[in-house]
């Protein structure tokens, strides 16, 4: 079998598994198994957001917890509006998700387009430090933002809605989560495929020859880097309703970095590499979370084996090197 | 004379102390294969630079088709028609031969902000591409990534994605480089053709292929340009003799 269907096939078989698993789960009655999966989802999505700068474009971003935080934020802040009745900025509070969706990743693009325009004039280490500088600069703002909860962060009361579905039952959460999955994978797929992704990947492996043909590496780093951060930002929306609670902790730089260790575990590049990531990571905090507090030492094992024996992930691992053919 | 393709007037650029470039003035006609010649360290490769916008000039312009270039970046020189191909083969090692040239033949029709359409099913960008591939002959190669093909089809594959562009002038640097001996005499036939869809700045070190291709030559040393003229004349002209073709003569 050659690597591209085995691919997927492995593929097919996660998004598979990450169904199954939950939907046994609903009807043995197990909620906090349900959950578990919704994280996996969720986490996976900020992973494809990140995938698209990083795998695609190979932009280092240290600061992805940023549109991660903007996102919970704006989720978080619409709902305390919402539900306290009164308006900010002019514009009254919502409990509904598609409007919230909506203005996340507006405003996490839009962040996303300055913090691009900015660090992207710098590549390799600085990329990296900037990029970090401003996730870091997110972090401290709603650290010391007393309105909305400060460091203690800000709780949801009632989780927002979602039209046809009842958001308080964690099985129709996570079919909210799993559809919103897989439609940001086909967009991913779809870019990549795309001129635009040709031109992108191009660019990653040698942007000289990129602009000795035309192709001007500075404006499609951007847009790739503008989309990254929206789709991350919709995740981090995703993310403040099923805890119910934002805090500065999404924007810690502990979380940019868990968004990139997710991506390496998956298979950077690879289109199911943030599922992959995800399951992989969730799953470590969960058998064994249970078994040692000290479960990011082994976390960091398995990344220090991934990096050293298996640098494409565990997608590469199974189906080979990337076909670009 | 007609009007020139290519117009460098009076580029100069320093690096610190060093004149790297030093008060440049050459020109392309339509054509013609111009070869720049000079000693290791002349500043063959900073003229490059400055030609294809990679090292902005202290002083002096770059007109392409009589139009202003020299503040243009490398990508828009690239579009407005420059074409060149690198000392060093530098491809996109992933992708297939048929892809490298599939890129540069999007990036001339300047839509690489599409999002939707899978590139591999746009016929028109792959027929395009398999005819430039051809045309070095590389065709049965087409599949193969770049990173595995070998020296010679590198530069090959270099040569087609030049064709893509279909530019008004090509920048050569070097492409005979490695070739072998086989390989240099079928490309010379084939820039020789070449010349005639758009002028060639060539930049060799095989001096047999540059005095066999070269229209005109010009020399370079230490920045500066010490002549520029016809092979014959290049080959009389006793202060080339000293400064370059002496170390030749004497091997």
């Amino acid at each position: 079998m050659d690597n591209l269907r085995k691919e997927w096939l492995l593929n097919a078989l996660l998004a598979l598994a990450l169904f199954a698993v939950p939907l046994w789960a609903w009807m043995a009655n197990e909620p906090f198994i349900i959950t578990l999966a919704t994280r996996i989802a969720i986490l996976a999505i900020a992973g494809v957001g990140l995938n698209i700068a990083l795998g695609l474009g190979g932009m280092v971003s240290f600061g992805h917890a940023l549109y991660l935080g903007i996102g919970g934020y704006v989720a978080g802040i619409a709902a305390h509006h919402a539900f306290s009745g009164t308006t900010v900025l002019g514009l009254p509070g919502t409990n509904q998700m598609l409007p919230i969706w909506a203005m996340a990743m507006a405003l996490s693009g839009l962040i996303a387009g300055i913090v691009g325009a900015l660090s992207l004039r710098t590549s390799g280490i600085f990329f990296i430090m900037i990029t970090l500088a401003f996730a870091q600069m997110g972090f401290f703002f709603t650290l010391s933002w007393p309105a909305y909860g400060g460091e203690d962060g800000l709780p949801i009361f009632v989780r927002n809605q979602f039209p046809g579905l009842n958001t308080a039952r964690p099985w129709e959460l996570f079919l909210i989560a799993y559809g919103v999955l897989l439609a940001s994978l086909g967009v991913f797929a779809m870019l990549r495929a795309a001129r635009f992704g040709a031109a992108l990947m191009a660019i990653r492996q040698n942007p000289d020859r990129a602009a000795a043909i035309g192709i001007s590496p500075f404006g499609v780093k951007l847009v790739a880097f503008v989309l990254s951060g929206m789709i991350t930002g919709l995740a981090g929306a995703m993310m403040a309703d099923l805890t119910r609670f934002v805090s500065p902790a999404m924007m810690a730089w502990t979380m940019s970095g868990e968004l990139i260790v997710i991506i390496i575990l998956g298979g950077v590049g690879r289109l199911f590499g943030p599922v992959a990531g995800a399951a992989i990571l969730v799953g470590f905090e969960v058998f064994f979370g249970g078994v040692s507090e000290h479960w990011k030492l082994w976390l960091g094992l398995v990344l220090l084996a991934v990096v050293l024996f298996a640098r494409g992930g565990l997608i590469g691992l199974i189906a080979g090197r990337a076909q670009n053919v | 004379m007609s009007d020139p393709v290519l117009d460098l007037r009076g580029l100069s650029k320093s690096f610190g102390a060093l004149k790297a470039t030093d008060d440049v003035s050459l020109t392309l006609q339509p054509g013609e294969i111009h070869a720049l010649i000079g000693p290791n360290g002349a500043g063959k490769s900073t003229l490059m630079g400055l030609v294809a916008g990679k090292i902005a000039p202290d002083a002096g312009h770059v007109r392409l088709d009589g139009t202003e270039i020299t503040t243009l970046s490398v990508a828009q020189r690239a579009r407005a028609g420059l074409a060149r191909s690198f000392q060093v083969s530098s491809l996109i090692p992933d992708y297939s031969a048929l892809r490298n040239v599939m890129l540069a033949l999007q990036a001339r029709q300047g839509h690489s902000y599409r999002f939707l359409r899978p590139v591999n099913r746009d016929t028109a960008l792959r027929e395009g591409a398999r005819a430039a591939l051809a045309r070095v002959g590389l065709g049965p190669r087409a599949s193969v990534e770049a990173a595995m093909l070998s020296h010679g089809e590198r530069r090959l594959l270099e040569i087609a994605v030049a064709l893509a562009m279909a530019p008004k002038c090509f920048l050569l640097d070097e492409p005979m480089a490695g070739l072998g001996s086989e390989g240099t005499a079928r490309l010379v036939t084939f820039l020789n053709a070449l010349k005639h869809e758009a002028p060639i700045l060539l930049i060799e070190h095989d001096m047999d292929a540059v005095f066999k291709l070269a229209d005109r030559i010009s020399v370079l040393v230490y920045g500066r340009i010490i002549a520029t003229g016809a092979p014959a004349d290049i080959r009389a002209n006793q202060q080339v003799r000293a400064a370059y073709l002496g170390e030749e003569a004497a091997t």
